[in-house]
């Protein structure tokens, strides 16, 4: 660590070059840069990432395998998302934070839920199990051509008893059907000491139903529209919890009080929507 | 006698005198409540519009180095309709409506909305400074704050706060007129329009260009404005502008406010702000054998 990033203020935009572009599927990218800071934090926190010239918006921090390294990993969607990933070798980008909350990191057989780019925060919290832990790593996708990571997570759980399993809407790879219903099946079949899930929203509220109902720990992480990411604005809020400085990370108990979980989100003039 | 932290701001009765200050937090009663429970006095809602605003793109803030925000959020609201559904269920909330407009009939139109709802107060904001054609390019015009204020008054029994801030016309005057034209109390600063320009990539980083500078670096001009305010006029003031302890807090009543807004100290403290606030008004009170807030308002003036 450098002398400057010791004294750096977190909420001060620091300018990153992007070393590394790494195709995921044809619309998801993860893109490695030098940060001292970012390559160190907890699993879930997230940073909020200035594309200049076009948006700024919160990601989930992904690792690298390079010590003082970190990476976003990105799907293509609307204006910012595609910003970023279309921001080639060499790019550079601003980053502030770390910002929010970790996944409490428990220890036995944990089950992990990701959907998309959810599954980012969930490979984050992979380099921070014990080898003594019995890992089930569960990755949903619509299809087979926006499977990834599933390498990744093997790679990252050699040394651990471990299951990787894919399912997919499609059944065009590994398991067919919705990843909720596979979810629900291995929390009634087999005991879990704790349940992580990050991604789509109808998929973790699901997911924290079939744990949360059966007693099993539970935690994820939310998602929600964000302009400043340190609990200013106020465009995150979810009930009377911010994502940014409450969460992003909720436990099941938390989330099974909060009526606008699973159901609402905010737009940007902070009207309610329906998921 | 144990010391109090009522207050009243003229005719508006608090029992704290800390406020969540407008454009922060505002949008949820869920989370209005929850700050209410967290010891906020009362709560000042983003600037509600007729229409909802989505405001402007990211990024809308700038950490400062140093200290302080640069915000140009851009007035994002779910407009006056729908926020006013959502409050009307509010019973324990001291809430303040804050609104803004370009013209006489938008105020009238947006506070009729607000009927079935527990109002405590209505906060026209005349000082955004980084939204055209409405703010402080209102409030640079005194012909139109002098209609806006008539129109408003003769529409509403609620008291009506006018907020102001440093724009290209002398505030002072601004104050003047909006006293004229009845108005019952004063919230002074807005943010001050400011800027910020990355070096590496040799643009500007919001993406409106400008914003509004708030937080500590403004609080001794905050403090600079009530103390002027307060000299010259027999008004009561509300302070807003840096204040993140409880001597910022004790310095604007000193200065002559008789209550206090709190925002961008939220971002660094988060919400525990108001009732480490309160705590430390209360001792200083007990110190200085105070019972009421009113007793130290404008103390500073006589040297």
């Amino acid at each position: 660590m450098k002398w400057w990033d010791l004294q750096r203020n977190s909420n001060h935009t620091t300018i990153v070059t992007i070393e590394k572009v790494i195709d995921e599927t044809t619309t998801v990218r993860t893109l490695v840069f030098s940060d001292t800071v970012m390559s160190t934090v907890l699993p879930g926190q997230f940073a909020m990432v200035w594309i200049p010239g076009i948006n700024e918006l919160p990601m989930s921090v992904m690792i690298s395998k390079e010590s003082g390294k970190a990476a976003f990993t990105v799907r293509k969607h609307g204006t910012a998302s595609t910003g970023l990933f279309n921001i080639p070798v060499g790019g550079k980008i601003g980053i502030r934070g770390p910002y929010g909350n970790a996944f409490d990191i428990k220890s036995g057989k944990l089950l992990l839920v990701g959907g998309g780019t959810g599954l980012v925060p969930m490979m984050r919290l992979l380099t921070f199990v014990k080898p003594t832990d019995d890992v089930t790593v569960l990755i949903g996708a619509k299809s087979k051509n926006e499977v990834f990571f599933e390498d990744l997570a093997n790679n990252l759980l050699k040394n651990n008893l471990h299951n990787v399993i894919i399912s997919t809407d499609d059944g065009s790879y590994g398991e067919k059907g919705f990843v909720t219903n596979i979810v629900e099946k291995l929390v009634s079949e087999f005991h879990f000491d704790a349940v992580y899930t990050c991604g789509p929203e109808k998929m973790m509220y699901k997911t924290v139903q079939s744990a949360h109902s059966r007693g099993i720990f539970v935690q994820a992480s939310l998602e929600r529209m964000m302009k400043c990411g340190v609990g200013i604005c106020g465009s995150c809020c979810v009930d009377e919890d911010l994502v940014c400085k409450d969460g992003t990370i909720f436990d099941g108990n938390h989330l099974s009080k909060n009526l606008e979980f699973g159901y609402f989100h905010r737009n940007k003039a902070g009207i309610l929507e329906d998921y | 006698m144990e010391p109090s932290l009522a207050t009243s701001i003229g005719k508006i009765q608090l029992d704290r005198p800390a406020m969540l200050a407008s454009g922060i937090l505002g949008i949820s009663l869920d989370v209005f409540n929850r700050l209410y429970r967290s010891g906020a006095g009362a709560v000042v809602t983003k600037s509600l519009s007729h229409e909802p605003w989505e405001g402007y793109p990211n990024p809308t803030i700038f950490s400062v180095n140093g200290g302080g925000w640069i915000n140009a959020v851009g007035l994002s609201n779910p407009g006056a309709p729908n926020f006013a559904k959502m409050i009307e269920s509010n019973q324990d909330v001291s809430i303040i409506v804050s609104l803004v407009g370009s013209v006489p009939e938008d105020f009238e139109m947006m506070i009729k909305e607000f009927t079935n709802c527990k109002v405590t107060a209505f906060e026209l904001n005349l000082s955004c400074p980084h939204v055209a054609k409405v703010g402080l390019e209102v409030g640079d015009d005194p012909e139109l704050v002098k209609k806006i204020v008539t129109t408003v008054k003769n529409s509403t029994n609620v008291p009506v706060i006018a907020k102001v801030g440093l724009g290209t016309t002398n505030y002072l005057n601004t104050v003047k007129i909006a006293i004229d034209s009845g108005i019952d109390a004063i919230t002074a600063i807005n943010t001050v329009r400011a800027m910020a320009i990355d070096v590496e990539t040799q643009r500007p980083i919001l993406s409106n260009k400008f914003g509004g500078l708030s937080g500590t670096p403004i609080k001794p001009i905050a403090l600079r404005c009530v103390y002027e305010i307060s000299s010259k006029y027999d008004i009561p003031i509300i302070g807003c502008g840096g204040v993140s302890t409880w001597e910022d807090a004790i310095e604007f009543f000193l200065a002559g406010a008789s209550a206090i807004q709190i925002g961008s100290a939220i971002g660094d403290n988060w919400i525990n702000v108001f009732d480490d606030i309160n705590k430390g008004i209360l001792q200083y009170m007990k110190q200085k054998n105070y019972s009421t807030i009113n007793e130290m308002v404008g103390l500073a003036k006589k040297f």
